[in-house]
């Protein structure tokens, strides 16, 4: 360390050297170093990673499947059309949309609403970042089972309080046809709401004080210094972690497998978990890959229309 | 500032209500594991367990091969864990000291790879893994799982890196040292916390991971903790509640410890890394 200061007073010309036309020296080195840097995770991202997602793509286009002995053969986009008319697709279609859009904008609300309690100087502020942290620690299997042993009609607490402040109980909610989505979808924003109230609570952080005191001075209520002070600097977080959870949502397996596995009767059959029973349960690999890349157009979409928003975003601020 | 009385009031309220939501599923969850099966059965369940027991812990070990499990989860995520930080820092350090295409590329690769499903992963991967004989393998899941880590561990990783001044790099080039021992006595002993928050995060995800685990280990002595709790869940959903909750507390506790000791670096290194680039 010492001789990094006492460096430090030729290092100005050194450096105007450095971005001078003799800049390229430095670069020139690292880029043959550099290689050898990227090569060790690059070669697995091309093995694992690249090259199958592209080998998934030609599948969907093959009549693939397990345990089939005849060769596979090349059918175009039959899959695809045969997809077009597959109701049931698309009704795991629409319940994945409902399912992302309900667990996305309520957990958005209600970790916005945390993180600027946590960003106010009160007592209780560390046991309940203590807290928050619990459901994002957690495997999502566990957090299934866990709320299975809530919701469960008999020995759980759920039906019990509801019983206690007289309002019946002893509802089965996960196997109702009515009860089992929304039971689901109130799973999925206790889960996933500490990591977007961490998110924003840090977009908070940044948002300068003296500005809240400002407007304060001037007379702004609480609502007002909302909407023209934090929500303007909150706002590139913000947009940017809605797009990721509904992906994310729309994406999500383990919870519904352990809470219902998609019953009653479908009602809670997210995409993610219909294709995996095409794929392994049925062995239809072409078909599962299929929908793999509808749903990942579809995907590919919502990112898009959510960066042109974000980049909109840019231009104002 | 100020804050009124009745202001303070409501947000006392209002975090009441938060910490009793985030808490009572996991409250419950510790109650249930404690419970004997008479009063698992009963209709009127208690919050406190008024007999309680370690009996549900011993029959969850029984029931199912859950160390074995947990042995099988300790080695896929450790060696997830290792590989991923070991091949994530070099390119992390290039992507991050580099304005490149490169660089650019595995940034897009970063964010596209949050938003796949999976599925059309798993397929040609369960494929080419069979054609290896990686199949229901604890080192073919290793494999998967670091692929599945490199996204972010690069992500935090090159924010990490960003937060190493350059002006220090360049002195001790000055000073005559050469590229490798720069990195090696000047930059990586800063990265040190860095990288070892993102090797314990890449530890958590494997550990909690259940989807590739659930398609590529077939039988039950490869399986890993979150894939055997299923099994705790009978084919027409009935499970026994006791062991089933003692186990799925037990499986939650190692990722429990690891995330309270490092929480702050990996949200402060997942946001370094979200804000840079």
């Amino acid at each position: 360390m010492t001789s990094v200061t006492e460096a430090s007073p030729p290092s100005p010309p050194v450096k105007r050297a450095g971005r001078g036309p003799g800049r390229d020296r430095p670069r020139k080195a690292l880029d043959h170093g550099a290689w050898f840097l990227v090569l060790p995770a690059l070669i697995p991202i091309l093995v694992l990673s690249v090259g199958p997602l592209l080998y998934g793509i030609l599948l969907a286009f093959t009549d693939a499947q397990s345990g089939r002995t005849e060769p596979t053969r090349w059918i175009g986009a039959l899959n695809f059309r045969d997809l077009l008319h597959d109701t049931l697709f698309w009704e795991s279609f629409r319940i994945g949309l409902v399912w992302a859009v309900g667990v996305t904008v309520p957990q958005f609300l209600l970790a916005l609403g945390l993180a600027l309690l946590l960003n106010q100087d009160l007592r209780l502020r560390w046991p309940a970042r203590a807290l928050a942290i619990i459901p994002w620690a957690m495997p999502e299997v566990v957090v299934g089972i866990m709320w299975r042993l809530v919701y469960n009609p008999d020995a759980g607490i759920l039906n019990e309080t509801l019983r206690d402040i007289g309002l019946g109980g002893g509802r089965d909610w996960l196997s109702g046809l009515a009860t089992a989505l929304p039971a689901v979808i109130v799973v999925g924003v206790w889960a996933g709401m500490p990591q977007t109230t961490v998110a924003l609570l840090a977009g908070l952080q940044n948002t300068p004080r003296e500005l809240h005191e400002a407007a304060a001075v001037d007379g702004a209520g609480a609502w007002r210094r909302f909407r023209t002070v934090t929500w303007p600097a909150l706002r590139p977080i913000a947009l940017a972690i809605t797009a990721l959870n509904l992906i994310w949502n729309f994406n999500s397996f383990a919870l519904v497998y352990v809470l219902t596995n998609g019953g009653p009767g479908g009602r809670t059959r997210l995409p993610m978990l219909f294709a995996y029973e095409e794929a392994f349960r049925y062995g239809q690999f072409g078909y599962a890959a299929a929908m793999g890349c509808v749903l990942v157009t579809v995907i590919s979409i919502v990112l898009a229309v959510f960066l042109a928003g974000r980049l909109r975003g840019g231009d104002d601020a | 500032m100020r804050t009124s009385r009745p202001a303070r009031i409501g947000q006392y309220t209002a975090l009441l209500a938060y910490l009793v939501f985030l808490a009572f599923p996991f409250l419950w969850l510790l109650s249930t594991a404690f419970k004997p099966p008479r009063e698992l059965g009963s209709l009127h369940p208690t919050w406190i367990p008024k007999d309680p027991t370690l009996n549900n812990f011993r029959q969850a070990f029984e029931e199912q091969p859950l160390l074995h499990a947990a042995l099988n989860s300790l080695l896929a995520a450790l060696g997830a864990a290792v590989i991923a930080v070991l091949i994530a820092t070099p390119m992390a350090y290039v992507v991050a000291r580099r304005r490149t295409r490169l660089a650019k590329a595995v940034t897009g690769w970063v964010v596209v790879s949050q938003a796949f499903p999976f599925v059309l992963l798993i397929i040609p991967l369960f494929l080419v893994l069979k054609n290896l004989g990686l199949i229901n393998s604890v080192p073919g899941l290793v494999l998967v799982y670091v692929v599945w880590a490199l996204p972010f561990a690069l992500w935090m990783l090159a924010g990490y890196v960003r937060a190493v001044p350059p002006e220090l790099e360049e002195a001790a080039a000055v000073d005559g040292a050469g590229r490798v021992r720069t990195l090696v006595s000047v930059t990586a002993p800063l990265l040190a916390p860095g990288i070892v928050a993102t090797a314990l995060f890449a530890f958590i995800t494997a550990w909690n991971e259940f989807f590739f685990a659930l398609v590529l280990l077939k039988t039950p002595e490869k399986q890993t903790l979150p894939v055997v709790l299923t099994h705790f869940i009978g084919a027409e959903g009935v499970a026994d509640l006791g062991p089933l909750a003692a186990a799925a507390f037990l499986a939650t506790l190692p990722s429990l410890v690891v995330f309270a000791l490092i929480q702050r670096r990996i949200t402060g290194g997942m946001l370094t890394g979200a804000v840079k680039s």
